[in-house]
């Protein structure tokens, strides 16, 4: 069975947020209004950290990109009420829309604070609203959603390669993030495949996880020379 | 000994009073808190209407008002079953006017505690989905568990010490004597139905006792199960437990003064009954200072730094004032009142509880918010205001509770009256003899 993970790596990472908007467009996630985004109630799948380091004239500025990092151990699904958020045998934590009942226990269990909520009916404008991605399901006000590594993705990927017989290859099914990425500084895998470009950069020894002291195994390895 | 019933000028009558005669005074109150419940109604109607977002929350503070009213409204209601039934145990013969107000308080307010996690639900119309889907390994289930169980042992328990007071109500003829009739189960005061009843009454306060220091334990495990700083403490239960008994214990001093001056009960609420019931505030908040401390102290003294953020931001933080005011009300005032003879009056004592209500509502918002407001991820600090809407549903949850309190004084006495006739009639003698065989000397055949 593979496990997908995702490497970012840092040093080679603009910056430029390509990934935030292309997440955004692929899984339909809603456009709130800015004064909205400003009370914290930004939808982002594919978070950009940003963090100011020293004091002017002197500072530093990191910029990392943060999906939800797919825990092999993760602190969501144990909290939920309703099963609404699992984990598969692929290592992919899915939320389930429908199920969901909004108490957003979730988002408080997680420590990477990768979950977000829709405070109100998901909105559009007039020119989003035609150019819909139909394979990712709608969600509805009230309930918890986040990062899914495009799920949907796998899906069309998985139907091709049993169509012509063969084995998924290393590079075929790329999230929406890693696929937009100009900087070429995201890559997507599967960690049992020894071969594959993700597992090496995971035993980089640049590679490293967040809060990895949490036990969660998150399953998204960032590269970076410094920190 | 004889049942003396039907007794037409009853030496309890104060107690009948409230019960027959209605005065302006309590169509002004009923009026006032249905127009404040409505208006509460129409405000969480608006939220289920617009979802979530007319409230103050946000990421990554997303849990706010209602939880803390949820975890504070469950404290309160540890006032009364847990403080009766200690009470019954102990025999300490000065509980007789103060158990039922205490099982009252529980009912009530378990009952809005109970329902502030489903306000805060964001798809209240799924809530089914805990009994259909439900899973047992989350903590939020195992509240739904207890609570239950809690509200379900406290509604009997306050029931069943009434029976005889209902039998009472109803010999005496004129209002509502068929409902009377019926929620007195055919009690005629027999010594067979007394000693069933009191074994119930045993049975129940025994088993009564470790409910409800699970609820309390259970509501804690919300968040000391999570990873999150601040939270996730070993301490979390017991601390929870004390922080309970300590709003409990406020609650029901509040309530007794407000009834004692209404309904006139000077003679039955005397200043002794709050002398005793103060030292018992005083002790807990002496106990929640304790807990507190070593909360703190562990935190800062191994300094990891998350959760050092946390605590950093109670003290200094935008929420500090929060911090010293809920360290002032609940420690500081109290133990200033409480400690010394002078200031330990019924004013003096109303204040204190006052003040330890407020401390301990404060406690549950430092709990959840600064813990939320710091993320492990450097995302910044989060800041939460709540809305009016949040503002609304508080005020509504305490009308509903005045609401209650006052409906249940209409229809039932609100001291136990055949529990105080027992202690004048029976317990004097029992006490008597209690206490002498405490004492050296000619060795008692008792055993």
């Amino acid at each position: 069975m593979p496990k997908w993970a995702m490497a970012i790596d840092l040093d080679k990472c603009t910056g430029c947020g390509d990934c935030m908007a292309a997440c955004k467009l692929e899984n339909n996630v809603a456009i709130v209004d800015p004064e909205q985004a400003d009370e914290g109630r930004v939808m982002l799948w594919m978070d950009m950290m940003t963090i100011y380091e020293g004091e002017y004239p002197n500072i530093k500025l990191k910029r990392i990109p943060k999906p939800c990092f797919h825990c092999d151990n993760p602190p969501c699904i144990k909290v939920c009420p309703v099963h609404a958020t699992y984990i598969n045998e692929e290592g992919l934590v899915g939320q389930i829309y429908d199920r969901c009942i909004g108490c957003r226990y979730c988002m408080v269990a997680c420590p990477y604070t990768a979950k977000v909520f829709n405070w109100y009916e998901p909105e559009w404008a007039d020119e989003f609203k035609s150019c819909m991605n139909p394979d990712v399901s709608m969600r509805m006000k009230g309930v918890v959603e986040k990062c899914s590594f495009c799920a949907h993705r796998l899906q069309k990927v998985k139907e091709n390669a049993d169509a012509d017989d063969r084995e998924i290859a290393d590079g075929e099914y790329m999230p929406a993030c890693a696929d937009s990425c100009s900087a070429d500084a995201i890559f997507f895998g599967d960690l049992e495949n020894k071969e594959s470009k993700v597992y090496q950069l995971s035993q980089n020894p640049r590679a490293f996880r967040e809060l990895e002291n949490l036990g969660t195994i998150p399953k998204v390895f960032y590269l970076s020379e410094r920190e | 000994m004889n049942e003396e019933t039907n007794n037409k000028i009853d030496l309890d009558e104060a107690l009948y009073r409230p019960i027959y005669e209605t005065g302006k005074g309590f169509y002004l109150t009923v009026s006032v808190l249905l127009l404040i419940i409505f208006f509460t109604l129409f405000i969480y109607i608006r939220q289920v209407y617009y979802g979530l977002g007319v409230t103050g929350m946000n990421q990554p503070i997303t849990w706010g008002f209602y939880i803390v009213n949820f975890v504070f409204f469950i404290g309160i209601s540890h006032a009364g079953t847990l403080i009766s039934a200690i009470l019954r145990l102990s025999k300490a013969e000065w509980r007789r006017p103060i158990t039922r107000m205490a099982e009252v308080i529980t009912a009530i307010v378990l009952a809005i505690g109970g329902l502030h996690p489903i306000i805060d639900l964001g798809r209240p119309d799924r809530v089914l989905e805990i009994f259909t889907a439900g899973r047992l390994q989350s903590p939020l289930l195992w509240d739904v568990t207890s609570i239950t169980a809690y509200f379900t042992a406290s509604t009997v328990y306050l029931y069943l010490p009434m029976i005889p007071d209902i039998a009472k109500l109803r010999d005496r003829g004129g209002k509502m004597v068929w409902f009377y009739e019926f929620a007195a189960w055919g009690w005629q005061g027999t010594e067979h139905q007394k000693k069933v009843l009191s074994r119930a009454i045993n049975i129940l306060m025994v088993m009564v006792i470790p409910i409800a220091i699970s609820v309390h334990t259970v509501i804690s495990y919300i968040f000391s199960m999570t990873l999150q700083p601040g939270w996730h403490s070993t301490i979390f239960g017991p601390y929870f437990v004390v922080g309970a008994i300590f709003s409990g214990i406020a609650a029901l001093l509040i309530v007794m003064i407000a009834f004692r001056r209404f309904f006139h009960l000077e003679n039955y609420l005397k200043l002794i009954h709050f002398r005793y019931l103060g030292t018992l505030l005083l002790i807990m908040s002496l106990l929640w200072f304790y807990f507190t401390f070593s909360e703190y102290l562990t935190g800062i003294f191994g300094s990891e730094p998350h959760e050092l953020d946390v605590i950093f931001y109670k003290f200094t933080g935008t929420y500090a004032i929060f911090f010293w005011a809920m360290v002032l009300c609940n420690f500081l005032i109290p133990v200033v009142i409480l400690a010394f003879k002078k200031f330990k009056t019924i004013k003096g004592i109303l204040i204190a509880s006052i003040s330890v209500v407020i401390g301990m509502w404060l406690e549950r918002l430092n709990i959840v918010i600064p813990s939320l407001a710091n993320p492990r991820m450097e995302l910044g600090t989060g800041m939460y205001i709540p809305s009016i809407t949040e503002w609304s549903l508080f005020i509504g949850a305490i009308a509903v509770f005045v609401l209650g309190f006052v409906m249940f004084s209409k229809f039932f006495p609100i001291i136990s009256i055949w529990e105080i006739e027992e202690g004048r009639k029976e317990s004097v003698e029992e006490v008597e003899k209690r206490v002498k065989s405490y004492l050296p000397g000619p060795a008692n055949v008792t055993e």
